[in-house]
């Protein structure tokens, strides 16, 4: 057997990658059912956790039914559209379309007879999205909590936006300013509050090391959150 | 001694295990693989999974690549043996992602990037496509575990003094905290890894003079 003749070469590559993909396939399928199912339960437990409720991965599905009452996806104007379902709705991928044919997820909590209105959040990072989930309390202007995450941001810097200190520092913010208008929550180095005893200033203290992880959480909370304006304008008015 | 006759943990064997640890480890002497040292040795438990992610894809890729070695072709062995790795790689990010959730996104791309990791790719070219399936076994999991080492040594040493924690649990108690005692924020900055990896460096060739080069 000649092993650097083309012949060879050609064969052993053909089965090389044949087999390879039989056994990235096989191992991915296998997986399937119990990855899908950590990101749902992760993705109640997220939910949970934006209004301070705390569990366990394991837990997580139980408690959503018992605290979630309702799941709406929203239009830009602040219709409700029953036809698709809030819960599946995949941000990373609607968030890519026309802003009058995206549907905005909002979920609605009541905890011990408080009502809670959690919107979910996506942006860029530093090096790839971060999302995240932010509840309004019934004011729906002051924030009643918040959780972040991220795919890829540098563990130590921006992948502290997952660590409680910082999150904690969005508690009771607003995201009106006091003319009533829509600001959104900074994340900026120089606000004269790095304890954060200011909650009127829409302005929470950044990371040090983490610039563009901050910003985007920024942006990622005032695009996404001005889409909901419309919509609680009308429960207002109602 | 025959060759088939030799034992399976003959002083030649131990040795592709023990080398790597010291008298030849991948990352202080030979100086390969500090990119993910830097990265991931901010906290000890992604080093550790790091360090057992590695163990398991350089054993197996230098076991396949030495068990295929007499019919690889040669011209396309670096192709062959990038697909070995990363498909090994694959593998492991699927069973992280499936059965530690949580370490498996801490870690993120640093998994992917095992791909890259001179090491595994060093050890298959320079080891694996000339020796048996058992050494080339025994050296895979021998530099992995010289690779591990050292990322267990700087992330306890930036965890401890960075955050004061081991494995996410505070271990510096209050009373320090009070005299005065601040965690030092620059340990978490990736140049800092380069820093305590060079006073490793130090401290290794100060005990074994065999490193120091000649001139």
């Amino acid at each position: 057997m000649n092993r650097d003749s083309n012949r060879h070469t050609y064969i052993f590559a053909g089965v090389m990658v044949i087999a390879i993909a039989f056994v990235l396939s096989f191992t991915s399928e296998s997986l399937k059912d119990l990855k899908a199912d950590n990101i749902k339960k992760e993705k109640m437990q997220n939910i949970l956790s934006a209004v301070g409720i705390n569990v366990t991965r394991d837990q997580s599905g139980d408690l959503y039914n018992q605290y979630i009452i309702d799941e709406l996806s929203l239009t830009n104007i602040g219709e409700i559209d029953t036809s698709v379902s809030a819960f599946n709705i995949n941000l990373a991928l609607e968030i890519k379309k026309d802003i009058n044919t995206q549907r905005f997820p909002l979920y609605i909590a009541n905890v011990d007879d408080n009502r809670y209105y959690i919107i979910p959040l996506r942006g860029n990072g530093l090096w790839n999205a971060i999302w995240g989930y932010i509840a309004l309390k019934g004011d729906r202007n002051t924030i009643k909590g918040v959780s972040f995450d991220h795919q890829a941001e540098t563990a130590g810097l921006g992948a502290e936006i997952t660590e409680d200190w910082f999150m904690n520092s969005f508690i009771d913010e607003k995201i009106l300013n006091n003319d009533g208008d829509f600001v959104g929550v900074g994340v900026t180095k120089t606000n004269n509050d790095p304890e954060n005893t200011d909650k009127d200033d829409n302005e929470v203290d950044a990371i040090s090391g983490a610039t563009i992880t901050g910003d985007g959480v920024s942006d990622m909370i005032k695009e996404r959150l001005e889409n909901y304006l419309q919509f609680f304008n009308n429960i207002a008015n109602e | 001694m025959s060759k088939d006759k030799e034992k399976l943990f003959s002083k030649q064997n131990r040795a592709l295990l023990t080398d790597p640890l010291d008298d030849n480890n991948p990352i202080t002497v030979q100086v390969l693989g500090i990119c993910s040292a830097l990265a991931i040795t901010v906290k000890l438990e992604p080093a550790v999974v790091m360090t057992l992610s590695v163990i398991f894809v350089m054993g197996s890729s230098n076991m396949i690549i030495s068990i295929l070695r007499d019919i690889i072709p040669t011209r396309i062995r670096i192709i062959v043996q990038l697909v070995v790795i990363a498909s090994l790689v694959a593998i492991v990010d699927q069973f992280l992602k499936a059965y530690a959730y949580d370490v498996s996104k801490q870690l993120s791309i640093f998994i992917g990037l095992i791909i890259t990791n001179c090491i595994v790719m060093g050890r298959l070219e320079a080891f694996a496509l000339g020796n048996g399936v058992w050494k080339s076994f025994l050296d895979g999991v021998g530099n992995a575990l010289g690779y591990g080492w050292i990322l267990i040594v700087v992330a306890f040493i930036r965890e401890l003094f960075g955050s004061g924690e081991l494995f996410g649990v505070p271990v510096i108690p209050q009373f320090i905290y009070d005299l005065g005692y601040t965690d030092n924020g620059l340990m978490l900055l990736s140049p800092m890894a380069l820093i305590v990896v060079g006073v490793y460096i130090w401290i290794q060739r100060y005990f074994n003079r065999k490193l120091i080069e000649k001139d």
